[in-house]
């Protein structure tokens, strides 16, 4: 029977189909696990005298709370202590791996997944964490669950789910210069609804999403939730291979070979039906900001703050008006002469080397503008040693930005990274929500490359109103591994990588990057 | 789980509709790391106030909560079902449960039953009239009864057999071991084990400073 690529995915991990009335149990490949959601989890599995079934599909990492700052110090606040304290305790007493604050593979969990080679095509990957959503860009079925339910993974590694729908993304053409995955993700977001993918999988497909590199393509799954989706994936090729190979947990040689072979059956058949489809000319697109307070509330940077008498419809006029009060925002205002305070650019959203690097690119040599805060913390330890290694910390510092360690930081406000009230930012993670980044704080979504735009000319910009000296591509992207810097061996079986060069000095391994300027 | 096949305890009127799960349980309490001892903090926002109902020495044990129609709507935080039980709650009857609140509920034994708005109108009066008046819930008849009056109420089938057997979603899960140790012998060997744990060679990070 034809199917798609999320049918084929569930299919394969059906270790029994529901009957009357009860729901299918899926088997769980891959269950990361963070300070914030996991504590009651653990507790239950205590207070029911059971056991991790599988520690070795287990990975936990410190993100949500650890501080960006003094990583080396005790931590202040006494809640994020006593939440990384439990984690620290419990990965211990059941015997989970865990990259701690300060290890060099500490991260946001869904960098830490991918860049250790865990996240494969053909998953079922789970968190409790909404974003985990992220994972899919590799043909792998992610999704983020409640409490009860990283309870019942850790305990049976499997669980119960009722069946979804699915439905196709297609985004045909190429994207113009200057735009990015995070503005096609806006765009889908901004035509669908917050609520438009409820009950859905989305699959991302097309000529644009094809030609994304790994990093752009995790851009789009992770913001998949914020359009209501339970999860968001696109079928692996060669570009996702090339990106697993050599990675400390890719498969080798003949499991290699053997899963690549697997990995090529995982694409939807031509004559599979979806439940929905939604089409985007990548042409049409430009960089996308949001001007409200939920993520589809957004609009090319070119256009102006909404009216809310203009709108039809009586909810959304509501809506809006309240969203635009909350903003601070007047009605009619170009976006781009709204002036922030703040430019965070970070996140499981856009975190990644790929996003520093093409902020490097617009930055270099310039100074940010007077009074804006620049924030800049990389999703993972290991993406900031690449960074370091390729000198973008000092390009950053050049520029006048905050160079910090990684975590989710200021995407959520759960350590000391946040808005004050009234504070306005231009933020490259993935939630604009009434406080969300700190009380009171506005937040507007842009892609990284609009964050860097917008922290030299301190209002709302992107790279085209800067006078870029046109030899630098900002669009495209290096390839080679992320990670690979460091020397003293630690655990069982470490594995080599080898040590990418800084781009822009490489005589190969990095053809068509062009020089760093 | 425990087996619930009924259950008598005093029965607690609660008249308020749309009852959202902040206000059930504040936002403040979840940055708590224990799945116990929420019992403080339900219904944290309206318990300084002398009138509230369980501040009313004969409801103060209540264990069956009698509410308004669309009670746990809102914030999906499983904390809200753990405060009620924390507390002592054992049965939430209102005439309208929201989805996910219903799901939370079922998963962690406190059952919610769906009582026309009627006969919850003659549950509050009896229970108003005769403060700390008994109420016993049977699922296996599908019926709360309080004083001389039986009203019966409705709940799946399937969320049902799952608190008469005391079977929690895990328990039910684990009766399928065998299928899932089957399922995992059949498990293709490239498919990514996170022990023993492989990673690049270590290396110290540097501490960011404030600038």
């Amino acid at each position: 029977m034809a199917g798609t690529l999320a049918e084929k995915v569930w299919e394969a991990h059906l270790v029994r189909r529901g009957e009357g009335g009860s729901p299918d149990l899926l088997y769980i490949d891959l269950h990361l696990v963070h300070e914030v959601t996991s504590p009651q989890a653990f507790e239950g599995l205590r207070l029911a005298g059971r056991q991790v079934r599988r520690p070795d599909l287990t990975i936990a990492t410190e993100d949500h709370n650890t501080p960006t700052l003094d990583i080396d110090r005790p931590i202040a606040d006494v809640t994020s202590r006593t939440q990384i304290e439990t984690l620290r305790a419990n990965a211990r007493e059941f015997g989970v791996r865990l990259h701690s604050l300060g290890d060099a593979d500490q991260g946001i969990v869904h960098q830490v997944g991918p860049q250790l080679g865990l996240t494969m095509p053909g998953l079922t990957v789970v968190c409790g964490d909404s974003h985990t959503s992220t994972h899919g860009a590799f043909g792998a079925l992610a999704f983020g669950i409640g409490t009860s339910e990283v309870e019942h993974v850790l305990a049976t590694q499997t669980l119960p789910l009722a069946p979804f729908k699915t439905m196709a993304i297609t985004v045909n053409g190429t994207l113009p210069a200057g735009t990015t995955s995070k503005d096609i993700i806006l765009a889908i977001i901004a035509k669908i609804g917050t609520g438009g993918g409820q009950g859905y999988v989305l699959e991302y497909r097309g000529e644009a999403i094809r030609a994304l590199s790994m990093e752009a393509r995790m851009t789009i799954c992770n913001m998949s939730i914020e359009a209501g989706a339970r999860a968001g994936m696109i079928a692996p090729d060669e570009t996702t291979f090339e990106y697993l190979k050599g990675r400390p947990h890719a498969p080798e040689g003949e499991d290699w070979d053997a899963a690549i072979e697997y990995w090529k059956t995982l694409r939807t058949d031509d004559d599979a039906e979806f439940d929905a489809e939604v089409v985007l000319e990548a042409a049409d697109l430009e960089p996308f900001v949001t001007w409200g307070t939920n993520p589809g509330q957004g609009l090319p940077l070119s256009a102006s703050v909404p009216v809310p008498a203009d709108i039809a419809d009586e909810g959304d006029r509501e809506t809006a008006a309240k969203a635009l009060e909350y903003m601070g925002l007047v009605p009619g205002t170009p976006l781009r002469d709204i002036p922030v305070d703040t430019v965070f650019i970070g996140s499981c959203t856009n975190g990644r080397i790929e996003d520093l690097r093409s902020v490097a690119k617009v930055i270099k040599g310039r100074k940010k503008a007077g009074s804006v805060r620049v924030l800049v913390v990389p999703s993972s330890a290991r993406v900031r040693l690449q960074a370091e290694a390729e000198g973008l910390d000092v390009i950053f510092k050049e520029f006048g930005a905050e160079w910090r360690n990684a975590g989710c930081s200021m995407c959520l406000g759960m350590n000391p990274d946040q808005l004050a009230p009234g504070e306005r930012s231009a933020s490259t993670s993935n939630r604009n929500f009434e406080g969300r980044q700190g009380k009171g704080g506005r937040t507007h979504l842009v892609s990284p490359l609009v964050a860097a735009a917008t922290a030299i000319r301190g209002t709302l910009s992107s790279v085209a109103d800067l006078d870029l000296p046109h030899e630098i591509d900002i669009t495209t992207f290096d390839g080679t591994p992320l990670d690979g810097v460091g020397a003293s061996p630690l655990g069982e079986s470490v594995v080599d990588l080898p040590i990418p060069v800084a781009i822009g000095s490489a005589p190969g391994g990095s053809a068509g990057q062009p020089a760093l300027r | 789980m425990e087996k619930i096949h009924t259950h008598t305890g005093v029965g607690v009127p609660l008249r308020r509709s749309n009852v959202d799960t902040d206000q059930i349980i504040p936002a403040v309490y979840l940055k708590r790391v224990t799945r116990t001892g929420f019992e403080d903090a339900l219904f944290a926002a309206w318990r300084g106030d002398p009138s509230f109902v369980l501040n009313q020495e004969a409801y103060s044990t209540g264990s069956v909560l009698v509410a308004g129609p669309d009670f746990g709507t809102g914030s999906s935080r499983e904390h809200a079902v753990w405060a009620l039980k924390d507390y002592g709650f054992r049965v939430v009857l209102s005439s309208r449960f929201a989805d996910i609140f219903r799901g939370n509920s079922g998963k962690q034994g406190l059952v919610t039953g769906i009582v026309s708005p009627e006969d919850i109108e003659i549950l509050w009066k009896i229970l108003e009239t005769k403060p700390g008046t008994e109420v016993t819930v049977d699922l296996e008849a599908k019926t709360a009864t309080a004083d001389d009056v039986t009203v019966p109420f409705q709940i799946d089938d399937y969320t049902r057999w799952r608190l008469m057997e005391g079977l929690d979603d895990i328990g039910l899960t684990l009766q399928q071991e065998e299928k899932i140790t089957a399922f995992e012998e059949t498990r293709a060997s490239w498919r990514p084990k996170t022990l023993p744990a492989r990673h690049l060679p270590s290396v110290e990070i540097e501490a960011a400073r404030p600038v």
